[in-house]
């Protein structure tokens, strides 16, 4: 067996990811100003149309895209009621999730129990002979190495590209974006989109990577913790990938203690714990804002917008 | 084509009557296209449905039962509401006031004279949930915590130390298969009506249903949460205590759905058990939506909702329909009715190119 | 970029009609600009000029009517069709991102490549500003900012997208009157340089000053186009002549105010500092004395520490230094005789999705309670008996309160607070939007309330203080500037300065 080190940095990793893409998704829709309170229900949604795809067509290339199509599509129904119908985004995310939660619930019956191909883990040449990095970085299932690239772009985009303004002034101040002529609605639809595509894509991870099949409410709230982890992030992508990867660590340590016999934390303990570090994690982050007076959300976010008056 | 939505300068009268039903029509239409295509006859379906619920005594009876968790959790989310605090929390403080109230039952009820027993374990459970509501109201009004994060956490926590303990150190000793505590003591049973499973859970939740109205409406508290609500700039400004109110409002919503754990623990399972955790504390917040937080409102959509869940049981032998099509209908109706609630305040417009 | 057509108008507007729920705003408005001129749009509030403008620049379509660029007519569907025209607007509330540098929000929405290059971009806008005497640091962020600063930054996001017909909407609400000046000398460049001006107003003196053209809006409907000669070559005074066609009537502009003021203090507020939301000290060691009978006013520009220094008083704000005690008491423990009229009315003083009856009893409880419950029946025949007295215009108070007007809530708070009885009122901004009718009614209550006690009055509105005032402190970026005595005309000329920051001015 690995040392311990490598064996909990490598879980680590593997248990952040989910959390991770949908974090990144959430606070791409949550830049633009709009709260998707619906995650949960997304991820479940796209893992289970993942695990359908592969189900259905015994192959693994149309399950990534048909999970983030749906997971996509789903945040659209929010984004309509959201954006069009400018309705309370926290009704709307909630309805999101309840019926996220019912229809993967009814469509997927069928399935549990079921097998169907799964991304497995391999070494990728010759990155993985790299000590102690390697076996950690790159001994993973191929769903985890986009995500490597996935912070830094996200990061390059926001910040260094005019895109990334546009999107960052649509959240902070629709209004005056509106009067340079950003189109508004349009940018919160896309961005709606991209957060469910991605939590979708977390969704389609868990089912197909970590613990693959299909069973219900197979997320375990990670849908909500990726929402608490947006806010620790302070809305920007490096510190969401720190967020993910605590949480991953929770896990690791968690599943470390279980294997290794450890019984010096109880069993149901260990359980409770990414949820207790996650209102940890909520309640450092709002005190540290406060006491910086910082500005920290967008601050047009769960606000609707509209033109004329 | 675009969608204009307009401001109403003048509210609507009497059409306003209609929005509701209309936005339950579009969900019913809905559920109807789902009901074909897993290959049920929706007209079928549906009056199975209506029959499951409403169709005998005995039926409208299971409904009743199965709508008291509803009232109970769609009160404390409700109330919780009407100040804009969102009590996601809802589930974990309904089996923390199971818990409190099963560990009265268990192990207390020989220290008790046995008429105090129930009361005791009422009281209990109104305490352990206003606890499990209480912390996520200190967080929010000291620490301006977002509470639907750490409610909704807190929920998970509280699940998992429920399982603990009936797999656990309460575990029913005689192993009697479903997994659970042991039995109560009869003295510790809710007391049941008209030869039915309806129990004291119901008549508490109505009386709870009818408090928490006449106090919004009548008291200076309920004009105090509902100031906050509809305008906290403006009660901040009227000196009304903020930071006060929310730990109040949370402990009685905490303690609102932790008299729903024990009345589902003593009344129906008479025992600490698997399945507790039923999702009322989630079906509350729908109930309490649709509602739009008015507790008379709520005692009859949880009615609704109640004999919509047991005919959708039925559906499940009779029809082979999944039972989980309860779930969906009711988040398609969450989701028209509140596209429906767009219309009281804006009117469409379609405008061409 | 100067426009060589010299043959015709630069903008022609026919027959502009536009209306809202409830109000016409536009009613058949014809409107027109020459290249190189500054054209004055005045009216009062409600008149119509910036739904006018709006729709000029993009932001509404017109329920009717035509709008014709350079000779060709033309369809803005969206802001950016009008700023490809070349027809740009600066709003009266600025429409910059806080968190933005200069930089990022002066090259928001234009094309640019696949990276941002912010050091040749902040480069370009130095370059700029100084070339337009608009002095402005590209790297600061938009909060760091003072109010006259920020425009600057919005008239620099108007140049750099080459726009030749710029409208403003109410640039001098917010500036001392030195920085008008320099704002003035900033429209006259641009003018030279070919471009044309709308400058909406209501502030007849500027008009005056500044103006080729001036077209006077009254409820919708141009009242008449002058030239500013024109009017100066009647006998009658410019002023009132432009003053009665954008109102009606001969406005009265003195009110009645007999002295009431005594010499027993009332609120004494003794080296008072309050720190602001971003802890920077945004009142620092104020002190003054208020008399009974006596209308004290803070005058200074939105923004110098008028909103810190009344949250502080009603105990809003924590107090960083200092006190304030009314009758000797610390005035923390005499809210009970203390009311506050907020600027903010329907979002402080009132709450608009309540109705009017439970407004009313907002912030005195106490009177309309016994024991835990509230005294509805009895509450709703005071509040019956309150919306005759102060003549507001309901049908019942079960009515909700988002649907008063503007006048009408602000009579609702005032009526509500005079209900009191308080000892001392703070008022703030009392007739900001209101027409003339209802500031005039709010300025007799105001004066009434003298009999029972004594009104800070906090306002920017230069005219408000010299009519109702007795004593007068300007507040420049928290600090008092000077207390002033006001009786006489030359009052103008001290306070101006002051006002900018600038002391001891001729």
């Amino acid at each position: 067996m690995e040392p311990a080190a490598i064996f909990i940095a490598k879980i680590t990793i593997a248990s952040s990811m989910a959390v991770l893409y949908a974090t990144i998704g959430e606070m791409f829709t949550e830049r633009s100003g709009i709260l998707n309170l619906g995650v949960e229900g997304m991820m479940l949604m796209g893992a289970l149309a993942a695990f359908a795809a592969a189900h259905t067509f015994d192959a693994l290339w149309p399950a990534v895209p048909a999970a983030m199509l749906v997971g996509g599509l789903f945040a659209l129904l929010h984004g309509f009621f959201s954006i069009s119908l400018r309705v309370n985004q926290v009704v709307s995310g909630l309805a999101l999730t309840l019926l996220g939660i019912g229809l993967s619930n009814f469509l997927g019956r069928s399935l549990i129990g079921k097998a169907a191909q799964g991304f497995d883990r391999f070494g990728l040449f010759p990155l993985d002979r790299i000590p102690y990095i390697g076996p950690v970085f790159f001994e993973q299932n191929l769903l985890v190495y986009p995500a490597y690239l996935l912070v830094p772009l996200a990061y390059f985009f926001l910040y260094k590209t005019p895109w990334g303004l546009h999107l960052r002034a649509v959240g902070e101040n629709p209004a005056a974006a509106d009067t340079v002529g950003i189109p508004v609605l349009r940018i919160r639809y896309l961005y709606t989109f991209v957060g469910g595509a991605l939590a979708g894509l977390g969704g389609a991870y868990l089912s197909l990577a970590y613990t693959p099949g299909w069973k219900e409410q197979m997320t375990g709230g990670q849908g909500w913790i990726a929402i608490a982890l947006v806010i620790f992030a302070m809305w920007d992508p490096g510190r969401a990938a720190a967020g993910a990867l605590l949480f991953g660590f929770i896990n690791a340590f968690q599943f470390y203690c279980q294997a290794a016999g450890l019984t010096l934390i109880p069993g149901y303990v260990l359980r409770m714990l990414p949820y207790l570090f996650t209102i940890t994690v909520l309640v450092v982050i709002t005190r540290w804002e406060a006491a910086k007076k910082r500005i920290g959300a967008p601050a047009a976010l769960g606000l609707p917008f509209e033109r004329e008056e | 084509m675009r969608l204009i939505l307009r401001k109403r300068l003048r509210p609507l009268g009497w059409s306003r009557f209609l929005i509701p039903p209309v936005s339950i029509l579009a969900a019913i239409l809905l559920g109807a296209v789902l009901f074909a295509w897993v290959g049920a006859n929706p007209l079928r379906a549906y009056t199975e449905i209506f029959k499951g619920g409403f169709g005998s005594i005995y039926n409208f009876s299971e409904t009743l039962v199965r709508a008291t968790p509803l009232i109970l959790c769609g009160l404390s989310v409700g109330l919780a509401g009407k100040m804009l605090i969102w009590n996601i929390g809802a589930e974990g403080q309904l089996v923390m006031g199971g818990i409190a109230g099963a560990g009265v039952a268990l192990f207390f009820s020989s220290a008790i004279p046995s008429c105090l027993i129930v009361p005791a374990m009422m009281l209990a459970g109104f305490l352990g949930g206003a606890l499990w509501g209480l912390i996520p109201g200190m967080l929010r009004a000291r620490l301006d915590v977002n509470e639907i994060i750490t409610s909704l956490m807190l929920n998970y926590v509280a699940i998992f130390w429920l399982e603990h303990l009936y797999f656990g150190p309460w575990r029913d000793p005689e192993g009697r298969g479903f997994p659970g505590t042991a039995m109560f003591l009869e003295t510790a049973w809710f007391p049941r009506f008209f030869g039915t499973r309806i129990h004291l859970g119901l008549p508490v939740a109505l009386m709870a249903a009818i408090l928490i109205g006449c106090v919004l409406a009548y008291t200076y508290w309920g004009y105090q949460i509902r100031a906050v609500g509809a305008g906290a700039k403006a009660a901040q400004y009227a000196r009304i205590p903020i930071a006060r109110n929310i730990v109040w409002v949370m402990i009685l919503s905490g303690g609102l759905a932790g008299l729903a754990g024990i009345s589902e623990t003593a009344g129906i399972h008479y025992r600490l058990q698997q399945g507790l955790a039923a999702g009322n504390g989630y079906m509350g917040i729908i109930v309490a939506w649709l509602s739009r937080l008015r507790p008379g409102a709520i005692v009859i959509l949880s009615v609704l909702l109640g004999g919509l869940m047991v005919g959708g049981d039925q559906l499940q032998i009779i029809l082979r329909v999944p039972s989980a099509i309860g779930l969906v209908l009711q988040g398609a109706i969450l989701f028209c009715v509140i596209g429906g609630q767009v219309f009281n305040d804006y009117t469409l417009r379609i405008r061409k190119g | 970029m100067p426009d060589d057509s010299q043959s015709g108008p630069a903008v022609v507007m026919k027959a502009i009609y536009k209306a809202f729920p409830g109000v016409e705003a536009n009613r058949g408005v014809d409107f027109q600009i020459l290249s190189g001129e500054i054209h004055s749009l005045l009216g009062e509030n409600g008149a119509g000029k910036t739904t006018l403008m709006r729709i000029l620049a993009g932001f509404y379509q017109p329920d009717a009517g035509e709008i014709h660029v350079r000779g060709q007519r033309v369809v803005f569907r969206s802001p950016r069709d009008a700023l490809a025209h070349g027809i740009g607007m600066i709003h009266q509330h600025f429409q910059l991102v806080r968190t933005f540098t200069v930089t990022e929000n002066i090259f928001l929405g234009m094309a640019g490549s696949l990276r941002l290059d912010m050091p040749a971009m902040e480069r370009r806008v130095a370059e700029r500003s100084d070339h337009y005497g608009l002095a402005i640091d590209s790297r600061a962020r938009i909060w760091e900012l003072s109010v006259g600063e920020q425009q600057r930054v919005e008239i620099l996001r108007m140049l750099f997208r080459d726009v030749t017909i710029l409208i403003m909407d109410e640039p001098t609400a917010v500036l001392a009157p030195q920085e008008i000046d320099r704002l003035f000398a900033v429209m006259k460049r641009f003018r030279a340089e070919g471009r044309s001006m709308v400058f909406i107003t209501h502030k007849l003196e500027e008009v005056l000053e500044i103006s080729d053209d001036i077209t006077v809006l009254r409820r919708g409907k141009v009242m008449s186009t002058v030239r500013p000669r024109q009017i100066r070559e009647r006998t009658v005074s410019a002023g009132t002549e432009l003053a009665r066609m954008m109102v009606g009537r001969e406005v009265i502009l003195e009110i009645g105010k007999h002295p009431v003021k005594t010499d027993a203090p009332l609120l004494e507020v003794e080296h008072l500092s309050v720190m602001g939301d971003r802890g920077e000290l945004a009142v620092a060691d104020i002190s003054f004395r208020i008399r009974r009978g006596e209308i004290f006013a803070v005058l200074g520009v939105a923004g110098n520490g008028q909103r810190e220094l009344v949250e502080a008083l009603v105990g809003l704000r924590p107090i960083t230094a200092g006190c304030a005690r009314l009758n000797g008491i610390d005035l923390k423990d005499c809210m009970d005789s203390v009311a506050y009229i907020p600027e903010d009315r329907t979002g402080r003083g009132s709450i608009p999705d309540m109705t009017l009856l439970e407004n009313f009893i907002l912030t005195d409880p106490k009177r309309f309670k016994k024991g835990p419950w509230i005294r509805w029946k009895s509450a709703e025949r005071v509040a019956q008996t309150l919306m005759d007295r102060y003549r507001i215009a309901a049908p019942s108070p079960g009515m909700k309160a988002r649907q008063l007007s503007g006048g009408n809530l602000q009579k609702l708070i005032l009526a509500r607070e005079f209900f009191r009885k308080p000892r001392f009122l703070i008022a703030e901004q009392p007739t900001r939007g209101l027409d003339i009718g209802a500031t005039e009614e709010i300025w007799q209550a105001l004066l009434g309330q003298r009999e029972t006690g004594g009104v800070l009055l906090v306002s920017g509105n230069i005219k408000e203080v010299l009519s109702l005032a007795d004593t007068i402190l300007i507040l420049f970026r928290g600090g008092s500037m000077d207390i002033v005595s006001c009786d006489d005309e030359k009052c103008l000329e001290r306070i101006g300065p002051l006002m900018a920051g600038v002391k001891g001015a001729a």
